[in-house]
């Protein structure tokens, strides 16, 4: 850039950007705090949402300072990834999609493009255009990075949400003597499935139980997988010497099965009901209407 | 054969008999061998002494392999060819996984939870024929 050093006084784009957010800094975080992004996160008060504003200004500072502008991973990103974290957090809580949420961090854009066009009006125009894409990339990789935290805490939370789910969702409920039941809610894949096994064999030991209910009126589909699990833990239980009955079979998925073809080797009723009477039936205790008994 | 260390039992399982049934206890980890001879042992007994049932107890076993598992279906079927029944008790959960892991489900093998149960259930059917109806109270 030979006329650029011949005017003697024009830095690099990525400087003269780095130079124009660290003057202007004041000014930009005073505009981003009337933007809906800033607005809406920092209700309380807008000295609050200007101050956040300077950081992030300071970040992006860093990094054009760094000369790495499309690298979303540059060191000055690291300080303001918990806050850019925090605001895409506030914002899909108040029931914003990740496009909406993306396209207010690009509203952030056009301000500090039009004050830095102020700034460089008397600069050459391929100055001020070299400057200016420069900029963009810098919001872009902004953009960037807050979804990129976005994402990572979504990804976290519902890592989260998985685990709960296994913890909480195999209760082993003793019926009477002798009877255990699980009622399985969800659909069952190869992990919950182990958990049920494990849980339910053993419950199977802990109360001497000779039958074992796996209801299944709360899972949605079953497929040959789904079968499959249910007949290893079947299995297994009849290794220890408990006999095991499904129920709780919804039409649906009676006609699911037959089409599949699967063959089921268990004890099936229609309901918990059901299988609680044939198991008690088994036992030798059989439920009868008070007064019945008596004739 | 390597005899490093003593905690296995080698050679002979104990097989006692307790009126019409034969009741064997494994206690911890067999050697491949000590279940073959269990195996000849128990044939030889069962058509010696035409017992009704046999009635092997394996809650202290903690590890199988699937030799174990085929031994004792083994077991089963040649007591079934000698007019007795085989019933497993007590078996662990962590066995039993492994077992139905390993696709042995053992389907010719009557299951109780313990020896008691075991027992129970071997009195209850011994008089009947193997596949007959149930068998109806007196």
């Amino acid at each position: 850039m030979p006329e650029h050093e011949a005017d003697g006084q024009l830095a690099t784009p990525t400087h003269e950007v780095r130079d124009f957010l660290h003057r202007r800094r004041e000014q930009i975080a005073q505009r981003w705090a009337d933007e809906p992004l800033f607005r809406a996160v920092f209700t309380v008060s807008r000295d609050e949402a200007v101050e956040a504003g300077k950081v992030v200004v300071d970040a992006l500072t860093q990094v054009a300072d760094s000369e790495q502008v499309e690298d979303p991973d540059s060191a000055g990103f690291s300080a303001v990834r918990e806050q850019l974290g925090r605001m895409g957090a506030a914002r899909s809580r108040a029931g914003l999609s990740n496009t909406q949420v993306s396209s207010e961090l690009a509203a952030l854009r056009p301000p500090v493009e039009n004050l830095l066009a102020a700034d460089l009006q008397q600069a050459p125009p391929e100055h001020l255009r070299a400057c200016s894409t420069v900029l963009t990339v810098l919001m872009g990789t902004l953009r960037l990075v807050a979804m990129q935290t976005a994402l990572s805490e979504w990804q976290a939370l519902s890592d989260r949400q998985r685990m709960q789910l296994l913890e909480v969702a195999t209760p082993v409920i003793r019926l009477w003597d002798g009877i255990v039941a699980v009622p399985l809610i969800g659909t069952l894949d190869s992990a919950r499935s182990q958990v049920v096994m494990e849980t339910l064999l053993n419950a199977v030991v802990e109360e001497h139980a000779r039958f074992a209910i796996l209801d299944i009126t709360g899972v949605p589909t079953v497929d040959s997988l789904v079968a499959q699990h249910l007949m290893k833990t079947v299995a297994a239980a009849r290794l220890m010497g408990a006999e095991c009955i499904v129920s709780g079979i919804r039409p649906a998925i009676a006609q699911t099965i037959v089409h599949l073809g699967l063959d089921l080797d268990v004890i099936t009723r229609a309901s918990l009901a059901d299988a609680l009477g044939y198991a008690l039936h088994q036992l030798g205790a059989d439920i009868v209407k008070p007064g019945a008994g008596q004739r | 054969m390597s005899d490093a260390y003593s905690g296995p039992v080698t050679g002979h399982v104990p097989v006692l008999r307790l009126g019409d049934v034969l009741l064997v206890t494994l206690q911890g980890d067999l050697h491949d061998s000590t279940a073959q001879q269990l195996q000849q042992d128990l044939a030889e007994t069962v058509s010696r002494t035409g017992v009704r049932g046999v009635l092997i107890d394996i809650s202290g076993v903690e590890i199988v392999d699937s030799f174990l598992g085929r031994v004792l279906a083994e077991i089963a079927a040649q007591a079934k060819l000698l007019a007795a029944r085989t019933v497993v008790a007590g078996m662990r959960p962590a066995v039993a996984i492994t077992l139905v892991e390993l696709g042995l489900t053992l389907p010719g093998l009557g299951t109780a939870l313990s020896t008691e149960a075991g027992m129970e259930l071997l009195s209850q059917q011994a008089p009947s024929r193997p596949g007959g109806p149930r068998q109806e109270s007196p």
